[in-house]
């Protein structure tokens, strides 16, 4: 059995059917990225993941537990953690708060106890700062912690919304474009990041992209979409020469 | 200007960031604490007036300010937690039980009214909490066997472990100001702990906080009823010093007065719920005293640049009658809120940090360092 499992997953607008039977599979450990042209499904796909969308047909298991019918807070409990593709970042707060947001999943401590501050609280909290710390440290967030988000560059939003779903500890991460409107140098970031994500943390990535370098340079498989519809899955090499990926990308 | 140099995690977690703050904090609470002695009685009442408003300013900074549900409903909050007092009281229960009765039950009407807003945003919410709030209102004129209807209700003095509390004693005072204080730190131990986390997550972005596991509903729900249990509170404090409640002092108006409370002292800080209070209620003797006066001061500018008295005597009363027309204070209370959205979004707390920042960096200052700028406008997509 796989980690991560898509089965005939298919979601329709009316007549338009944005994801049509998509399955898929991604291993523990590995990097699968989704590419494809516009409106071809990939966001839509990731927000039946996290159940923003409700499937209209299809299951997803997550570790062989059918996560379908889960509300959409239980899937971050479970373990996996997405980012945005149009930044979705707490816009008044400070990045310390924002990153102590994707630690909710680890809170456990009861609304008297906190009305308080119990030492429990108190040690609780302590705990979800030394966790934001070393995200912070991974992610070389050092000058910014105690900065508002609404005054920070894209940039640096888009570095502290992968911090922030790393906060998390997840065991899956979904990543909705990480290197859209990043410049060249912060792209590269991103990829050192992504594989020592993999590496350092043991995080399994699935995630959709459309720099193509950066895809070829992270990932271990490639799945193509066009027009909700799997086009072809393999390696990145295989996958860019698949005649019917080239259709779609330059036009038949 | 000071610089704070972390060194623990610990100085994230404090209330109180350095040692500056502990002597202010500690100044004004000694200042509070002998203000019975030296103030007179009229501006004591006042005061009283300025803790209850502060409660409830606080509550509605958790809902409106930190969670972003609007609310026009708090008037409503704050009658039952009075009316419960009231009731109660007829039945000699002692003022600890009946005190968090009020807060339990109004914090259960409050969850009851979070639920059907779990569906609505922004305008349909605040209609939905008008329309809840008038309900109450007519709850409370018919239901005459329990709240006797539009004769009202009298309240009788608090008696606290055997000693009775006069509503113009200086322990009353105190014992107001201590929910106040008690309000405050929990509300601002809420907010350092995930559950006030998951409050501003929700109120800037609901996607994402419920990516990140937030039961987005569970927390609404939640914050509507801690709110209106400390409306509640607030309320059993408002009946005992008027000592005198009926249906039509818990109107729409007193809403919106709760509303511009927060609204003038700054929506995100727990110092505006304070400074807004102080507003509101130093309000109205601020207008009895330009309606009583404002007349004979514009007759006498008047006569001062030549004219007659026959004219000087018209223009005071014409001054008078329009000074004492009905809904002019609402009128007041309106165009207050217009400019203050206009100029001053973040209230009067925002105003004194922009003072307080101007002599920290003089001569530095730039006129644009509040200002609000939007980098990035958010796709609507995911709602």
């Amino acid at each position: 059995m796989s980690y991560f499992r898509a089965e005939n997953l298919s979601l329709h607008f009316g007549g338009l059917k944005a994801v049509d039977a998509v399955s898929f599979a991604v291993e523990k450990g590995e990097i699968l990225s989704i590419i494809g042209p516009n409106g071809a499904g990939k966001s839509s796909i990731f927000n039946l993941i996290s159940r923003i969308y409700r499937p209209t047909s299809g299951r997803i298991f997550f570790e062989d537990q059918d996560i379908t019918e889960q509300p959409p807070y239980d899937i971050a409990k479970l373990g996996i953690a997405r980012t945005f593709q149009n930044i979705e970042l707490f816009e008044n707060s400070t990045v310390l708060s924002n990153l102590l947001v994707g630690r909710h999943r680890h809170s456990s401590t009861q609304l008297w106890q906190e009305l308080l501050f119990l030492p429990s609280v108190r040690a609780n909290e302590k705990v979800h700062r030394r966790r934001v710390e070393q995200v912070i440290e991974f992610l070389d967030l050092e000058p910014y912690r105690d900065k508002l988000i609404s005054g920070l560059p894209y940039g640096v939003r888009k570095v502290i919304e992968l911090a922030r779903a790393l906060c998390s500890e997840p065991k899956l991460i979904l990543l909705d474009e990480p290197s859209s409107g990043l410049n060249v140098e912060e792209t590269d970031d991103m990829s050192f990041w992504i594989r020592d994500m993999k590496s350092e943390l043991g995080v399994t990535v699935l995630m959709v992209e459309h720099d193509m370098s950066l895809v070829n340079r992270v990932s271990d498989r490639v799945i193509a979409l066009n027009y909700g519809r799997v086009l072809a899955m393999g390696s990145p090499a295989e996958v860019q020469q698949h005649p019917d990926v080239v259709a779609a990308y330059l036009g038949a | 200007m000071r610089f704070l140099f972390k060194t623990d995690y610990e100085d994230d977690i404090k209330l109180f960031p350095h040692s500056g703050y502990l002597v202010t904090y500690g100044v004004l609470l000694a200042l509070l604490l002998i203000a019975p002695h030296v103030l007179s009685s009229y501006l004591m009442s006042q005061l009283v007036f300025v803790c209850i408003y502060a409660i409830v300013g606080v509550a509605l900074l958790i809902l409106t300010g930190f969670t972003g549900q609007a609310s026009l409903g708090h008037a409503a909050f704050l009658a039952i937690g009075a009316y419960t007092a009231a009731y109660l009281q007829k039945y000699n229960v002692p003022f600890p039980v009946y005190f968090l009765a009020a807060g339990a039950l109004t914090g259960l009407i409050g969850a009851l009214v979070g639920f059907p807003a779990l569906r609505l945003t922004g305008i349909y919410l605040v209609i939905a909490t008008i329309s809840f709030a008038l309900i109450v209102e007519e709850i409370l004129a018919r239901w005459e066997s329990v709240t006797h209807g539009n004769e009202g209700m009298r309240v009788k003095t608090l008696s606290l472990l055997g000693v009775t509390v006069p509503r113009d004693s200086p322990t009353f005072y105190y014992l107001c100001l201590a929910v106040l204080v008690l309000t405050i730190v929990g509300t601002l131990n809420l907010l350092r702990s995930p559950t006030g986390r998951a409050f501003v997550a929700i109120r800037d972005s609901e996607t994402a906080a419920r990516s990140m596991g937030v039961n987005v509903a569970l927390y609404k729900v939640k914050s509507f009823a801690i709110s209106a249990a400390i409306t509640g509170f607030a309320g059993v404090l408002f009946a005992h010093k008027l000592s005198f409640i009926s249906p039509e002092m818990f109107t729409l108006q007193l809403s919106i007065e709760f509303i511009i409370v927060i609204l003038i002292g700054g929506t995100f800080s727990l110092h505006g719920a304070v400074l807004g209070a102080i507003f509101i209620v130093m309000i109205d003797p601020f207008l009895t005293y330009l309606k009583d006066d404002m007349p004979g001061i514009i007759a006498g500018i008047a006569a001062t640049f030549g004219a007659g008295p026959a004219t000087a005597g018209s223009i005071q009363s014409s001054v008078a009658a329009f000074a004492s027309l009905n809904g002019l204070k609402g009128a007041i209370y309106g165009i207050i809120i217009v400019l203050f959205v206009l100029f001053e979004p973040l209230g009067l707390y925002g105003r004194w940090l922009k003072i307080k920042l101007f002599f920290q960096l003089f001569p530095l200052y730039k006129r644009a360092t509040f200002k609000r700028q939007k980098i990035y406008v958010k796709s609507e997509r995911n709602r």
